[in-house]
């Protein structure tokens, strides 16, 4: 950045948008030059901004792995998030980050089994660490991904998860959604109930991404199971301003979910309040 | 150590304004602050706390970070930064001065906030010394001292004199530049000084909140903290209205906004209080929907979330300036009081 000032945000152009659901999109987004506008790791997150709109946080989908672009998955749900469901290929955007720490799959996760436990939007993140895994196979063990939504119509990157990631030999794939619906084959039932159903071994390393109660519930499942807290992550989402641990709104105790987070480690987030 | 009779101040004033802006407290409207001296204009010393604290030169209360240019889908985005200036804000009170250190921790923590890097790097803080502490007075609590007030040039008046002692190289540089109108102190003045810290001492020694000890506060035990009964108690007064978080020295919540100024969109940042209930709200929900969530991120975040992050240090220096200013008379020491002893009794 220009004046190595982090709250400046640079250029960002969209050069793509997917509807992934009826209400979140998919937004491609490259430097005016071309390529990813900064490198980051799967888990890390962007400001996005229109100015005069608003500027919010949003996790990178895409892996590091793809030079050319960066992807945000975004539900409309707000102000901003209106605005950019309305734009159209060609609009510039601010940008500034990346924020906040990652999975650590250089450390902690390499040559493990992982699981993967989504719930609607929540897919979004953990589809970075799932294009990362996917790239670098050979580094991970078994790869499992638990993934629900309210209808199929919710299901996030639908096509990508029900056809290349289930029919590949790299990973299983176990969907579910909340009701049952015409031409629904697969599970239907919540997320933590679907968890409890499979029979997976307590020793994988576990991430979990999904809306707050979704993931108290799957992490109580998974204690149930016998899993363990310091092999289970998950991601929190909370309003942020600043992006780097000082405009003071985005903590859960001593902990800054823009700087120390979003990835939290459930042994350390067993030791913080329960604020969020 | 070097001196001046206090009678020639004006004129001290006079050489450091000749080269960078001087701020001393002075009186406008009946409210003593932080201003911009000129000639003519009589610093009073004689108030201990400037209305708002000496945070405000280095974290403003708005200041300007990007501009905007939008046509059609283009953004144009330009650096939008307010003016620099050298100045020396003169008059600093040992808590204020102590403050800075806090303040640091945060915005130098990497990334640097370079907009405060700026200013500190631009700013120059003569602290005086206090020679009659108050009864809201509590600095003494967290290791400052109110008669050897730090800064980068501390000053005493004492006995009609101005006792100058420089700090730091930024300070050994002004002092330089100023040399010519101060006589050494000599023995005689090193001993006045001595006399008049000791007299100080003494008034510190009764003040009525001589006694507050944090040493309850001192190590683990933040969920215990945080659980502790007393916060329902405790909030119950409060009317949120953030005056404690605007006029503490060391509270630094922000918020950053846009503009729209009609030749393009301004994109400023701002004071924010953790007091007002959508300093944390989402679209999707607020994680402290409360009033008590609210009042107690206050001062856990100054008694034990920042000192967690920073070796111990707590976030107060002991202005007293939320005991002056809340309107319900809420404020920090009751907390300490109220939490620090009854949760143990």
């Amino acid at each position: 950045m220009r004046s190595g000032e982090t709250l400046i945000p640079v250029l960002g152009v969209v050069t793509e948008i997917r509807r992934e659901t009826p209400d979140v999109k998919t937004f491609r987004v490259s430097a005016p030059g071309g390529g990813a506008v900064f490198p980051h790791m799967p888990g890390q997150c962007a400001m996005l901004s229109i100015p005069g709109v608003g500027e919010a946080m949003f996790s990178i989908t895409t892996s590091p792995t793809t030079k050319a672009y960066m992807e945000f998955s975004i539900k409309q749900t707000g102000l901003l998030t209106d605005w950019l469901h309305g734009m159209e290929p060609g609009q510039q955007v601010a940008i500034r980050g990346p924020y906040g720490n990652a999975f650590p799959l250089e450390t902690e996760l390499k040559g493990k089994d992982l699981l993967f436990i989504a719930g609607g939007i929540g897919l979004a993140p953990l589809r970075a660490v799932i294009l990362y895994v996917r790239h670098y196979r050979d580094n991970y063990g078994k790869v499992d991904l638990v993934y629900g939504a309210r209808s199929k119509e919710d299901l996030v990157f639908y096509e990508e998860v029900s056809k290349d990631w289930a029919s590949s030999e790299d990973m299983q794939v176990h969907l579910t959604i909340d009701r049952a619906q015409e031409g629904w084959e697969g599970n239907v039932g919540f997320v933590p109930d679907f968890v409890r159903s499979l029979d997976f071994s307590p020793k994988c390393s576990t991430l979990v991404c999904g809306p707050p109660i979704m993931i108290k519930l799957t992490l109580d499942a998974l204690w149930g199971m016998g899993f363990d807290r310091t092999k289970t992550f998950t991601t929190m989402e909370l309003k942020m301003k600043c992006g780097v641990g000082k405009c003071g709104r985005c903590n859960i105790g001593s902990k800054y979910v823009c700087k120390d987070g979003p990835v939290f480690r459930c042994d350390e987030l067993a030791e913080l309040p329960d604020e969020y | 150590m070097l001196k001046l009779p206090v009678s020639q101040m004006e004129e001290l004033f006079a050489s450091i304004a000749s080269e960078q802006s001087l701020y001393l407290p002075l009186e406008t409207n009946g409210l003593i602050a932080f201003s911009r001296w000129e000639e003519g204009k009589q610093a009073r010393f004689d108030q201990l706390h400037c209305a708002g604290s000496v945070k405000d030169f280095f974290f403003p209360q708005t200041e300007n970070l990007a501009l905007f240019k939008t046509s059609g889908k283009e953004i144009h985005i330009e650096e939008n930064r307010d003016p620099e200036e050298a100045f020396v804000v003169f008059g600093v009170r040992a808590c204020d001065a102590g403050s800075l250190s806090i303040l640091d921790r945060v915005f130098y923590d990497e990334p640097a906030d370079t907009f405060y890097q700026t200013r500190r790097r631009q700013g120059l803080i003569i602290t005086v010394a206090c020679n009659a502490p108050e009864e809201t007075c509590f600095c003494h609590t967290f290791g400052l001292d109110a008669a050897d007030p730090g800064g980068d040039v501390a000053v005493w008046l004492l006995e009609d004199m101005l006792y100058w002692d420089s700090r730091t190289e930024k300070g050994h540089a002004l002092t330089e530049r100023l040399r010519g109108l101060f006589e050494e102190a000599g023995d005689q003045g090193e001993e006045t000084v001595r006399k008049g810290k000791a007299d100080i001492g003494k008034i510190i020694d009764r003040l009525p909140l001589r006694d507050l000890s944090l040493e309850r506060f001192a190590g683990d035990g933040m969920m215990e903290k945080f659980d502790a009964p007393q916060w329902e108690s405790l909030q119950e007064a409060c009317l949120g209205c953030g005056t404690c978080t605007f006029v503490c020295p060391t509270c630094h919540c922000y918020d950053i906004r846009d503009f729209d100024t009609g030749h393009g969109i301004r994109r400023f940042r701002c004071w924010d209080s953790c007091m007002f209930s959508d300093f944390t709200l989402m679209a999707h929900g607020n994680p402290r929907p409360s009033r008590l969530a609210r009042f107690r991120q206050r001062f856990m975040h100054k008694l034990a979330y920042y000192p967690e992050n920073h070796e111990g240090l707590y976030a107060c220096v002991g202005c007293g300036r939320c005991i002056t200013k809340c309107p319900v008379s809420m404020n920090i020491t009751k907390v300490i009081k109220t939490l620090g002893v009854d949760q143990h009794a």
